[in-house]
């Protein structure tokens, strides 16, 4: 079996070889390839031995993390759903009307992403890299579950083209795409991003049916009537993965165990998040102020946003003491612009913008200091060369 | 003995390989073909003394350096030019050499008057006109020794942590003294000092040698090498210079100011997975690997490469070629040119060694790890960070080190650090990083920038 199909593919590739007619569409065809084979490239220069992980492992580590959120996402969809309608319900029901819902905003996602990656890749003459995979399942994760499909297309092909590949592609981008994409669509569309008949599944269709996230409630001066656990497990209306910070644990768990996720991006974050919060309840002069500290970590996206967006690798910051001020600081902005700025209770998407955009900068301090002890050592022993 | 540091090192892996080589010696094969590559001298541009068809003598110089004519790499066997290989733009690759079995030799005067004022100069000639001189390298960048310069330090390892690494203490018991003698010749040439570097948990008889600084090394590949020593106890400024040479160098030019005939004694190990029978062989710089790749049983049923030095930082070789210049060891290993299905989901093929978390190999390669040159994916854009650090005992920030070569950014590599490092150092990184970046090619390239650019 394994045989035949690589004896297959070797059959198709041939036309995409050099000089062959199909010769620029290469990238394409690998693409397809070396995800059935790891292909049998030998090394040529450098070390002749190399590790087994490579960017595909990471990503597809990615996605098994995300995997326990989206999951519970589809079924939290369906639930809220329910719940309000009063029909009774199992699982299955839920996670199938879920299903029916957020499959399509994924495969539009994957679709749309990936072809532009395809043909930039093309015109380039590029290997298709692997980010996509990750950023295409973000995407429809962060998004209110009735956002039309269309807007999905538009704020995916935005995301790609503007904050991606115009920086050059994979690896360049100054913004984490996902997140560009959710903004786009937040500042596009804003009726379909915000209010209390976007975040339950059919409410845009049904008046019976409503729902405001937590802290949009809290934002307009009103009391919750959900519980702590309720938070903490996620049942309740939100972006459709965002919701449960228990499983968002469990996704943290596996990143950090791989190693695949910056742990100090996570903590430190969480500790700016804590700090920030905790200096507001002392304040204490509105609702979202008096909002527990620790509520304000397991409501809305922060959980969400810290593990699996703040700790984008190449939007964040890159080096170690620049994870922990990078991590810190969106902490503090995240539950910051909650606070201050009712128009936006969310504060975790434009906090990590906001941050993907110092994070050079934080680096570039960072690196400074290492290259100024070099120097301050060089002047100490006198040997200075002018050159 | 005398320490002056210790020094623990934190980062950085061992990796475990299966086919070390064995603790025997064996000293009478002699093969009758052998080559000098001028490719073994990083930043050396050879110009032509023999030509084809020439007789030589052990000692008889071959080339010499075009920047530095004064250095010249001599023949270390006697009998014949066979032929010279040039590649692309005439650039000149190897020199094959027939030997005559005669061992004829050059024999210079090693006498010293008492006292002597010139003696520096007098020596520093001598292993210029023997050939003993290109082994010495100098840092920064790793080029053969400058005669023109007093080094700041001198710094031998005598560890070595890389895969399937070789035992010096093994290797140098029997010329103790050659080796004391080549570390006294060596303390005249430095204006400062010696240092010796032992591994802490066995310092073998390195411990007795005289007149020299000693430290402690401990830690994980790569602690043995010898840039990780320099930068904890003498890091490179600019404008300063420090020699390094192995240890095995060390006891040739011992032997040289013993007998007067240049000593191109290399003893390696034959080691590696496909190596049935693994062990040490004394014999000469530049021998043909065949009749000890025979000797050592190297698997003839599959496809093997040959690597002259280890799987990390070696140089590949035809297994039809010869030993190189400076390496102790020569790695074999199978060919990796085959598909794995599925290969990058994770927790899959376990055997494969890694050093990643998305993998089991710590548990399945307990008993060492078969290793082979499949790149185990394809190259791509940087996107994963803080690997690289891990694997990189400096105070150095290497991504971004290797993005300032890339860019050709020749402030930014000298205020990051590119004086202090060689390609070499590099060579976990290119192993363990997710991207499948050539960190030790893209580091050359800057280096050699550097060379051209500042000197």
């Amino acid at each position: 079996m394994k045989n035949f199909l690589r004896n297959k593919i070797d059959l198709i590739k041939r036309n995409f070889q050099k000089g062959e007619k199909f010769e620029k569409f290469a990238p394409a065809v690998n693409a397809f390839d070396t995800f059935l084979f790891v292909p049998n490239h030998t090394t040529q220069k450098g070390s002749h031995i190399r590790d087994a992980v490579d960017l595909k492992r990471t990503m597809v580590t990615v996605i098994i993390a995300l995997m326990p959120v989206l999951i519970y996402g589809i079924y939290n969809t369906g639930y809220q759903y329910y719940i309000q309608t009063g029909e009774s319900f199992t699982f299955l029901d839920a996670f199938y009307h879920g299903s029916l819902k957020i499959i399509p905003m994924i495969i539009v996602s994957y679709v749309v992403g990936l072809s532009i990656e395809f043909a930039f890749a093309v015109y380039r003459g590029h290997e298709v890299n692997e980010g996509y995979l990750v950023t295409g399942l973000l995407i429809p994760m962060i998004m209110p579950v009735d956002i039309p499909l269309w807007m999905v297309a538009i704020s995916v092909a935005f995301a790609v083209l503007i904050a991606k590949e115009a920086f050059g592609g994979t690896g360049m981008n100054i913004l984490n795409p996902a997140l560009t994409a959710r903004a786009f669509a937040f500042f596009a569309y804003p009726t379909y991003m915000s209010g209390n008949k976007v975040w339950v599944s059919e409410a845009s269709n049904v008046d019976s049916i409503s729902g405001e996230t937590i802290l949009g409630y809290l934002a307009a001066g009103q009391n919750i009537d959900y519980s702590v656990m309720d938070m903490f497990m996620g049942s309740i209306p939100g972006s459709i993965a965002e919701t449960s910070t228990f499983w968002v644990i469990i996704g943290a768990l596996i990143l950090v165990l791989t190693g695949v996720g910056s742990w100090r991006i996570i903590v430190s974050g969480i500790l700016g998040g804590a700090f920030m919060g905790f200096i507001f309840n002392l304040l204490g002069l509105n609702p979202l102020m008096e909002f527990s500290w620790i509520n304000h970590l397991i409501v809305g996206g922060f959980a969400f946003g810290i593990v699996f967006m703040a700790t984008d690798p190449v939007s964040a910051a890159q080096t170690n003491m620049g994870k922990w001020i990078y991590g810190f600081l969106v902490g503090v902005f995240c539950i910051m612009i909650r606070v201050f700025n009712p128009a936006y209770p969310e504060g975790v998407m434009l906090a990590i913008l906001l941050m993907n955009v110092f994070a050079p900068t934080i680096d570039h301090y960072v690196i400074n200091l290492n290259i100024e002890r070099r120097k301050k050592r060089w002047s100490q022993d006198n040997l200075v060369k002018t050159i | 003995m005398k320490l002056t540091k210790s020094i623990r090192i934190k980062k950085g892996a061992n990796l475990k390989i299966i086919g070390e080589a064995s603790k025997i010696l064996k000293k009478n094969i002699l093969p009758s073909i052998f080559s000098i590559k001028p490719t073994d001298f990083f930043g050396l541009i050879p110009k032509l003394i023999v030509k084809e068809g020439d007789k030589v003598k052990v000692g008889t110089p071959l080339f010499y350096s075009k920047e530095n004519p004064e250095i010249t790499i001599v023949s270390p066997i006697s009998g014949s030019i066979k032929s010279i290989i040039r590649g692309a733009k005439r650039k000149i690759l190897e020199l094959i050499i027939d030997s005559d079995s005669k061992n004829l030799k050059i024999k210079h005067d090693v006498t010293f008057q008492e006292n002597d004022k010139h003696e520096v100069q007098k020596i520093k000639n001598l292993l210029l006109i023997s050939g003993c001189w290109p082994f010495l390298k100098q840092r920064p960048y790793g080029v053969i020794a400058d005669p023109n310069v007093s080094p700041k330090a001198i710094f031998i390892s005598t560890i070595d942590k890389a895969p399937l690494g070789v035992d010096y203490d093994f290797i140098l018991k029997s010329r103790i003294d050659d080796f004391q003698l080549g570390v006294n010749v060596l303390n005249k040439m430095s204006s400062g000092k010696v240092f010796l570097g032992l591994d802490k948990n066995f310092r073998g008889f390195f411990e007795k040698i005289k007149n020299v600084q000693m430290y402690d090394v401990q830690g994980p590949h790569p602690s043995g090498d010898v840039s990780f020593h320099i930068h904890k106890i003498s890091p490179i400024n600019p404008g300063e210079k420090i020699w390094t040479i192995n240890p095995e160098d060390v006891a040739n030019i011992g032997s040289f100011f013993k007998t007067g005939n240049y000593t191109p004694t290399r003893t390696i190990a034959i080691a590696g997975s496909v190596v049935k029978e693994p062990k040490y062989y004394e014999t000469i710089i530049g021998s043909e690997l065949k009749k000890f790749m025979k000797d050592s049983k190297v698997d003839n049923n599959i496809q093997v490469r040959c690597i002259n030095g280890n799987v990390l930082n070696g140089k590949i070789e035809s297994s039809d070629g010869f030993i190189g210049y400076f390496n102790n060891l020569i790695s074999i290993i199978p060919e990796g040119n085959n598909y794995r299905m599925f290969g990058w989901l994770p927790f899959v093929d376990n055997k494969i060694l890694s050093l990643s978390n998305t993998s089991l190999s710590w548990l399945f390669n307990r008993n060492g790890s078969e290793v082979n040159s499949n790149l185990n994916g394809e190259e791509r854009a940087l996107v994963v960070t803080g690997e690289m650090e891990s694997f990189f005992p400096m105070d150095i920030y290497p991504m971004q080190l290797i993005k300032a070569c890339l860019a050709s950014d020749i402030e930014k590599m000298e205020g990051l650090g590119i004086y202090e490092v060689i390609p070499e150092d590099f060579a976990l990184i290119d192993f363990s990083n997710t991207s499948k970046i050539e960190a030790q090619e893209i580091v050359r390239q800057g280096i050699e920038l550097m060379i051209k650019e500042v000197g």
